[in-house]
């Protein structure tokens, strides 16, 4: 494994930025992708994933390595499965009928899907954001507490919503306004919140869903700087059709596309510089370049 | 809280499953009363026609259920009760599309805000209120007044002319539901080659609702059928075959709350009479019911 | 090219004849002919609301409302119909609240959407068509002979919950749907299983519906007569009633009996009893829309 040191990388456009001084690659196919390494830990494992909705498969034999408190990015056109992917890491899937997967998605090298397996254990973990903003029709505080309280919070609930607020980067939008509805805020400052509720329960990773395709451009700057910040805390993998985006925040980014066969594969996986400036693939590099998607 | 490790173990608690079971039954309510009422009558009708032969019961026109001799043929009570029904669609199905119509196609917001509550509130009048218009208002001031002494106190159209009320925000509702639903292109492709708004709703918008029209006037006609407190008032307690509206007679719902409130010892027969009755009622409006929701799926014009 | 080109001398012949005042004025007459409806329905609730209140107004005072029925009108009261209404109402919303929303959280969240659930379905939207009275002989062999509750507010009670059963479980199945799926999916991304996420997410979005809905069928319920008039509410009840046994009247069956006497003066009193119904009918509506407006205060969408 090749270890790269950042300052031969040229500057970055996010102003925030934290990177790690030394980057693991994962090439495609690689698989050893293990707990040895001291930095870039694995903490989620696909391995020859496929994905069925009933007879359709929607995704086929997708390996992925996600590193520990680094930004992952799944980028590709659309249909080609990134949602169904991350939807299948926290078992969101499983509310879909007829659903199903072969292949093995290892968290911490548990096995997610493993017969003994509480769905809803796994999302405790598995935290999730969402495309369109989704607060509850509860006050800014509710919001915060539902995840700690369903999930039997013993200490102080106060702070743990000013704290997951503080780390959402919305306290001080809503110190003021706790009891007002979390539907009044604004989308950014919603999926904020969204954000903050999600942090309050602790996950290991959070996982987005296009989270800022529903934003206007000053939100979508605002969270993508909350999750430089997060990252130290928690690992991040996100989907996002906006490849600047990808390039702009993301660790290590996977390009998936679709088949003839309509199911999603992974074309090329690796550090976001590489992908973005010297693809190993000429379909990647025709994606990134915008010839198509 | 940290989750490092955690087991991930299924913990389903029995709680869970405890209160799927709970939610079940609440949810199985609704089928253990039909199928109870079914039992019910059928049994109760049955153990009636083991005292009174049910031929005589299908096919007699003359209905004595108080006064000796007795008898026992079902259709004055049958007839009364389509005379009032009849003539509340007479009422009601020009009323309630007229309405329907008007809220459809024609009304602004504003009028649909002042119009809307008139129906509303026409439908969630108590029957008995209804009832009592009849005998104190419509009999002596609209009926008298021009019918004379060919009518008397108790009558079947005054009775119908309530329950035509009662009816006409059903017809109504649902008819102006379907009549939104018709799509805008349909009626844009008309306007397109000159027709008035008029010709528009008789030719286009009209036909297209049919479905959702009919089943509205046989659901409210199956309304009708079952109503009681409006007409035990007004129609009155002699049965009789009859086609003549300005005449009493009594309707099958009239019947059964004349004998549940008398004297009448239970497991007598003229008890029991109310259970056939009854089910003849309820035979009745279950048919129309199933009948409205055929229409409507049958005619359902793929848009 | 025209005609007269053809045949020189002859009139051209036009080929539509649109007659489009004719035509405009059907529309107009049609018009018309809608606003008359509206035009007879309103005054029939004029009349109707006129009629009472004429009738009814002059007896309505507060001996009236504290006293107890009498063969003399002018003696006459309603405090047994009122309590009796108030206690079956009660007891009616008691039995019904949870067994309603209970089954119409079974058929959204946890039914598969199979044929069974779709049984179960049109056979709530068929219970909801039967005539009430039907309901009356049910709960009369039901309740009050097998149970052996006899006839009692309790029978009266159960009685009515089934009547109105049907109609609180489809408005709170209206509302069950009616909550967006992402409200569902945050509950569950945040670990919540399927329960704590009916009761902390989806109930209380749903709940303005479901409370409407539950209002107003209530409100339906205090008008009702005929289902218990079958099992055993009194025409002529002179003492308050106690719930568990015994005699009992409720308001609608209290203005049966008088409005079926041919003096005046009784049709007075029943008209008086009809306005503190309508009273009542128009507190319960008022509520529903508070409780909606309040209930609902933080929902967008």
């Amino acid at each position: 494994m090749n270890v790269v040191e950042l300052s031969d990388a040229p500057p970055r456009e996010s102003s925030t930025d934290r990177r790690d001084p030394a980057i693991h690659i994962a090439v495609a196919g690689d698989r050893s992708g293990g707990a040895e390494d001291a930095e870039g830990q694995t903490v989620i494992e696909l391995r020859d994933l496929s994905c069925f909705y009933g007879t359709f498969r929607a995704v086929r034999d997708v390996s992925i390595s996600v590193k520990k408190q680094q930004i992952t990015a799944l980028i590709g056109p659309s249909g080609c499965g990134k949602s169904t992917l991350i939807r299948t890491i926290n078992r969101m899937n499983d509310l879909v009928p007829n659903y199903r997967i072969e292949g093995t998605v290892l968290l911490d090298g548990q096995d997610l899907f493993a017969r003994d397996v509480d769905p809803v254990a796994v999302r405790r973990r598995v935290g999730m954001v969402f495309q369109k903003p989704n607060p509850f029709p509860k006050t800014v505080w509710e919001n915060v507490a539902f995840g700690p309280k369903i999930n039997g919070y013993k200490g102080d609930l106060n702070e743990l919503v000013e704290r997951s607020l503080r780390r959402a980067a919305l306290w001080d939008d809503v110190k003021d306004k706790l009891k007002q509805s979390g539907m009044a805020l604004s989308g950014g400052q919603q999926q904020r919140l969204c954000i903050a509720r999600t942090i309050a329960i602790e996950p290991e990773v959070i996982l987005m869903d296009e989270p800022c395709s529903a934003l206007d451009p000053r939100s979508t700057l605002q969270i993508e700087q909350l999750m430089a910040e997060l990252k130290r805390d928690y690992t991040i993998v996100i989907v996002t059709h906006n490849m600047q985006q990808a390039a702009r925040a993301s660790d290590t980014t996977v390009f998936l596309t679709m088949g003839d066969d309509r199911a999603g594969y992974v074309v090329e996986q690796g550090e976001t510089l590489e992908i973005f400036t010297n693809p190993k693939q000429q379909l990647t590099e025709d994606y990134v370049s915008g010839r198509f998607g | 809280m940290t989750s490092a490790a955690r087991p991930m173990t299924r913990q389903r608690p029995a709680s869970e499953r405890v209160i799927e079971v709970l939610l079940f039954l609440a949810a199985s309510v609704g089928v253990l009363t039909t199928i109870g009422i079914v039992v019910v009558l059928a049994v109760q009708t049955l153990e009636f026609f083991l005292q009174v032969s049910p031929i005589e019961f299908l096919t007699g026109t003359y209905w004595s259920a108080s006064i000796r001799p007795y008898a026992w043929g079902v259709l004055p009570l049958i007839s009364g009760t389509l005379l009032v029904a009849g003539i509340a669609l007479i009422v009601a199905v020009p009323l309630g599309l007229l309405a329907a119509v008007l809220l459809a196609e024609y009304a602004s917001t504003r009028q649909r805000n002042a119009i809307k509550p008139i129906l509303e509130t026409l439908a969630g009048i108590p029957t008995i209120v209804l009832g009592f218009f009849a005998i104190n208002f419509v009999t002596p001031n609209l009926l008298k007044p021009i019918f004379g002494d060919a009518i008397g106190t108790f009558n079947a159209l005054s009775g119908g002319i309530v329950v035509g009320l009662l009816i006409t925000p059903l017809i109504a509702s649902i008819s102006e539901d379907s009549m939104s639903a018709v799509p805008r292109g349909m009626r844009e492709g008309a306007y397109a080659m000159g027709a008035t708004k008029f010709e528009v709703v008789r030719k286009v918008v009209f036909p297209a609702a049919i479905s959702g029209i009919m089943a509205s006037i046989i659901l409210a006609a199956s309304r009708a059928i079952g109503e009681t407190m409006a007409v035990v008032l007004a129609v009155g307690t002699s049965p009789n075959l009859t086609l003549n509206p300005l005449e009493s007679t009594q309707t099958m719902t009239a019947f059964i709350v004349q004998i549940s409130t008398g004297d009448t010892p239970q497991g007598s027969v003229q008890f029991q009479s109310l259970f056939a009755v009854a089910a003849v009622l309820f035979t009745m409006t279950l048919v129309l019911n199933l009948i409205s929701n055929r229409v409507v799926a049958r005619f359902r014009t793929a848009y | 090219m025209t005609a007269s080109t053809l045949r020189p001398g002859a009139p051209a012949q036009p080929r539509f004849e649109p007659e489009l005042a004719r035509r405009k004025l059907t529309g107009t007459l049609f018009y018309g002919a809608c606003l008359a409806a509206i035009g007879i329905l309103l005054m029939a609730l004029l009349l109707l609301l006129y009629d009472v209140l004429s009738r009814g107004l002059p007896w309505l005072d507060w001996d009236f409302i504290t006293g107890v029925p009498s063969r003399r009108p002018a003696n006459a009261g309603l405090m047994p119909a009122l309590i009796g209404s108030i206690q079956i109402a009660l007891m009616v919303a008691l039995f019904t609240f949870p067994t309603g929303v209970a089954a119409a959280i079974y058929l959204t969240e946890y039914a598969a959407d199979s044929r069974v659930t779709r049984i179960l379905r049109t056979n709530i939207a068929n219970l909801a068509g039967v005539p009430s009275i039907i309901y009356g002989i049910f709960g009369l062999a039901l309740f009050v002979r097998i149970a052996g509750f006899g006839f009692t507010v309790l029978s009266g009670a159960l009685t009515l919950t089934l009547l109105i059963l049907p109609v609180v479980i489809i408005a709170s199945f209206e509302a069950l749907k009616a909550v967006p799926d992402a409200q569902r999916e945050g509950a569950y991304a945040l670990g919540a299983s399927r329960w704590q996420m009916v009761r902390g997410a989806l109930l209380p979005a749903a709940a303005p519906g479901i409370m409407t809905g539950l209002i107003l069928a209530m409100a339906r319920a205090i008008g009702e007569a005929a289902p218990l008039l079958l099992v055993g509410a009194s025409v002529f009840v002179t003492f308050v009633p106690n719930p568990l046994n015994g005699a009992y009247t409720v308001l609608p069956v209290q203005v049966y009996q008088w409005a079926g006497r041919p003096q005046e003066d009784f049709q007075g009193i029943a008209a008086a009893a009809i306005i503190v119904i309508l009273l009542l009918m128009l507190f319960l509506n008022a509520l529903a829309l508070i409780v909606r407006v309040r209930l609902s205060r933080h929902i967008q969408w």
